[in-house]
């Protein structure tokens, strides 16, 4: 067991007028993760502690926030590999309902605007579609997104523009462009070629460091533009 | 506020979702979450769903029926697993042109593996007919389903807390449930109301399952006077990473990882010589406690390994690019280089919410039913997983008896009145909220929650015998009596955790008495449910369902006949 200072932005903007620092020295053992540390303090020093978390292990996407500067879920973030001081904060760009709990509404809209499933209005065969494993290759870790909001948030370019529709949104939008079963790129690619669509990304890769995932989502997002010019010329030959 | 609707759904999951894809068809529907609904537990699933597709060897719907009959130990009902078997063909299709992007073989079929209790021919050997991808399906499918959710205009609640499902006259008339942003109480008028809310791990100290797996639903409907059906088998999964119970899919021994003691032996070929390492849940985690038990855990301590470095390094790279990443973070071990330490962990519920084929809940052992009310998935039991699920069967439950709920819901739907919620129902709600509120002692709920989670751990798990299990009864007695005494610190109405945590642990001690008590009430061992007093099963007493009822403190067990088809109970080797 060793002792851990978690420096922790607090909030509650129904009742506060401004965010407030606060310190909690918590026991951890090496193998605890951040959340467990965050638990620690909800059950042993502060009920009003505020977090979202589920699974514990990385893949429903509760719990990320901003730890020491970087975005992260806390519970893939491990006690041994943190120093004594840790400064926890809610994700950046969204409205803090309370604490760690982000007002993600916006984030999840953006989504919606690329058609986030695959459509396909052909009459379906009577087994599965075939896909080669070449097919499935470009959008296997595409899919691997758990809409934890990281990327968007870790994002300079929404900072300044809310607008944005940010990477999560683009990497959605890339799923189906380049699934083999999906039939509507056109309308897709329209609706992300706008000035505050494709066109806002300027790869400064904050996402691609941002994302728990590892998914190298500016990488994603430069195919899609490359896709975007081929098909501007092949349209204007 | 108050909402009127068609269907209402509780839980986002794949039963909930699948759901709702078929009852938008011919109706309005709103889908009530906890969480986002991507964050469900469902998305947690790894290794695969389960249909004879026969893509990568030959396979039947035939065998699918008898390889879960036998893996039940003969409790699942036949008629239910049959219609599972039967149509699971057509929903692993059906879940693909839906968008679901599973791995693929060279031809670009579906890709199948191996899994545990699966075999060909009624037994000869395993078959490949998990379908996955990669080790990331049950992330996959819900991400499909609730991306076909949108175009269908499904009204989703995310983030609202069920607080009462309102049952009258023996006619479900919806939900009453908080908003957890603003602590505004909202009530659901329905036709019909599905829970499909998923499972209860959270009883057990160590557990797959996520923070949200408090079985909400089973106890408000138990408290309600319905029955909950075979509680007592709860199913360990064998191989938890040791300290944190995080799953590690059974996928991987079907890719060839075997379970190792501290002599490096490969110990499952005595426990089940024809297909060893891949026997079912329950054979494995007994066989590793004893193990254990018996002097052979690694280093002397209570785990044993799970040893992967025979899968080829570009298979576990492909397959399993999730697990290995949770070994690296968690455990700090790559899998391709040494072996991992684990533990059976909870992990999936058997019993829970008795209904028919068609999701409708059933008021008694004697196939009453509740209008206007449905259950489906992990928080149901229809029951087609009997006392043991094999794996990969419970994603294949979600979506073909989610649907079959969603089907029969719109069919009664045409004929039913709405519900109509009433004031008293309300404010009875709301004061449950106020009195949590305002409670005052001397309890903190981190330390009670953890004592009901450690006393279910320690006499509750893989091995149990009446003296702990009465031990255990007394024990949650103490804690529901201390659980009086808890006091919050958060009176906010905005986001408050606390007030969920203690609402949620409420249903915690109900459904551990349940499950106790169903328990000490089984004398003989079957599937999941192992007594040490009773260690052989007893099909001339015990070929039964229990159904468990809420009498005041205690609880009253009545038993329903299992319906046995095609195959008659036999001893259960593999």
């Amino acid at each position: 067991m060793k002792t851990y200072n978690f420096k922790i932005k607090r909030f509650n903007p129904s009742e506060e007028s401004s965010p407030q620092w606060q310190e909690f020295s918590v026991q951890m053992d090496p193998m605890e993760r951040l959340l467990d540390g965050l638990i620690k303090i909800k059950d042993n020093s502060d009920g009003t502690l505020t977090f979202r978390r589920s699974c514990a292990h990385g893949i429903c996407g509760s719990c990320a926030m901003k730890i020491n500067g970087k975005n992260g879920l806390a519970c893939q973030t491990l006690i041994k590999n943190m120093p004594e001081r840790i400064t926890i904060e809610p994700l950046a760009a969204y409205p803090v309902i309370k604490d760690l709990v982000v007002d993600m509404t916006q984030f999840f809209m953006k989504s919606e605007e690329v058609l986030p499933y695959l459509i396909n209005a052909e009459t379906p065969p009577e087994r599965e579609r075939l896909q080669s494993k070449d097919e499935q290759q470009k959008i296997l870790e595409s899919i691997t997104c758990i809409m934890c909001g990281s990327c968007t948030s870790s994002c300079p370019t929404y900072w300044s523009d809310k607008e944005y529709l940010g990477p999560a949104a683009l990497l959605k939008a890339y799923r189906f462009i380049f699934d083999s079963r999906d039939r509507a790129f056109d309308e897709r690619l329209g609706r992300i070629i706008h000035a505050q669509g494709l066109w806002r990304c300027h790869s400064i890769y904050n996402c691609v460091e941002a994302c728990p995932k590892e998914i190298d989502i500016t990488g994603h997002i430069t195919e899609l533009k490359r896709l975007a010019v081929k098909n501007f010329f092949k349209r204007n030959k | 506020m108050i909402h009127q609707f068609d269907t209402v759904i509780i839980g986002s999951g794949l039963a909930g979702l699948r759901a709702a894809i078929e009852a938008a068809k011919y109706g309005s529907v709103a889908v009530l979450t906890k969480l986002f609904p991507t964050r469900s537990h469902s998305t947690s699933a790894q290794g695969g769903i389960g249909a004879a597709l026969g893509n990568e060897e030959p396979d039947s719907p035939e065998w699918h029926l008898y390889d879960t009959v036998k893996g039940s130990d003969y409790l699942g009902d036949q008629d239910a697993i049959e219609i599972m078997c039967e149509d699971a063909i057509r929903t692993i299709v059906e879940l693909e042109h839906l968008g679901v992007p599973f791995s693929r073989t060279t031809e670009g079929k579906i890709a199948q593996r191996r899994f545990g209790g699966h075999t060909r021919n009624f037994g000869e050997a395993p078959v490949r007919r998990a379908c996955y991808s990669a080790d990331r399906t049950g992330h996959a499918v819900l991400s499909a389903l609730y991306e076909q959710c949108k175009p269908l205009g499904i009204n989703f609640f995310s983030e609202f807390h069920v607080l009462d499902i309102v049952i009258e006259n023996n006619k479900c008339h919806g939900v009453i449930a908080l908003q957890i942003e603003n602590g505004e109480i909202h009530v659901f008028n329905a036709k019909s109301t599905l829970v499909a809310s998923g499972g209860y791990g959270k009883v057990f100290k160590t557990t797959s399952n996520a923070f949200a797996s408090t079985g909400d639903c089973l106890s408000i409907l138990f408290n309600a006077g319905l029955p909950l059906e075979d509680m007592e088998f709860f199913q360990f999964h064998p191989t938890g990473l040791y300290g944190l119970g995080i799953l590690i899919t059974e996928g991987v021994r079907g890719e060839g990882g075997v379970l190792i003691n501290v002599q490096s032996e490969r110990f499952m070929e005595r426990y089940a010589p024809a297909i060893k390492d891949l026997a079912p849940r329950d054979m494995a985690s007994r066989a590793i406690m004893t193990e254990i038990k018996e002097g052979r855990g690694i280093d002397g301590k209570d785990y044993v390994h799970l040893d992967l470095t025979r899968i080829p390094n570009q298979v576990l790279s492909e397959r399993f690019p999730e697990i290995t990443t949770f070994c690296k973070i968690y455990m700090g071990i790559d899998p391709s280089e040494k072996p991992i330490p684990v533990l059976p962990t909870a992990h999936y519920a058997m019993g829970g919410i008795p209904t028919d084929a068609d999701g409708r809940v059933l008021n008694d052992e004697k196939a009453g039913v509740i209008k206007g009310l449905y259950a489906a998935g992990e928080c149901a039991c229809v029951s087609v997983h009997g006392a043991n699920r094999l794996g990969c069967n419970s994603l294949l439950d979600t979506v073909v008896f989610g649907r079959r709920a969603g089907i029969a819901m719109a069919g009664e739907n045409k004929n039913a009145e709405r519900g109509n919620i009433h004031r008293d129902a309300i404010d009875n709600a709301a004061s449950l909220i106020d009195l949590t509120i305002k409670r005052k002692g001397d309890q903190r709920i981190g330390d009670v929650r953890s004592e009901l989670q450690t006393d279910m751990m320690d006499l509750c798990s893989v091995f149990r015998n009446e003296q702990g299990l009465k031990e255990l009864v007394s024990k949650i007695s103490i804690i529901e009596d201390k659980a009086e005494h808890i006091t919050l610190k958060d009176k906010s109405k905005i986001f408050n955790t606390e007030l969920l945590d203690a609402i949620e642990f409420g249903h915690l001690i109900n459904l551990s008495k349940v499950i106790a008590s169903s328990a000490l009430q089984r004398e003989e061992s079957r599937g999941a449910h192992f007594r040490d007093d009773f260690p052989q099963r007893d099909d001339a007493d015990w070929l039964k369902h229990t159904f468990a009822f809420k009498k005041e403190r205690v609880v009253e067990f009545k038993h329903k006949p299992v319906k046995i088809t095609k195959f008659q109970p036999e001893e259960r080797k593999y």
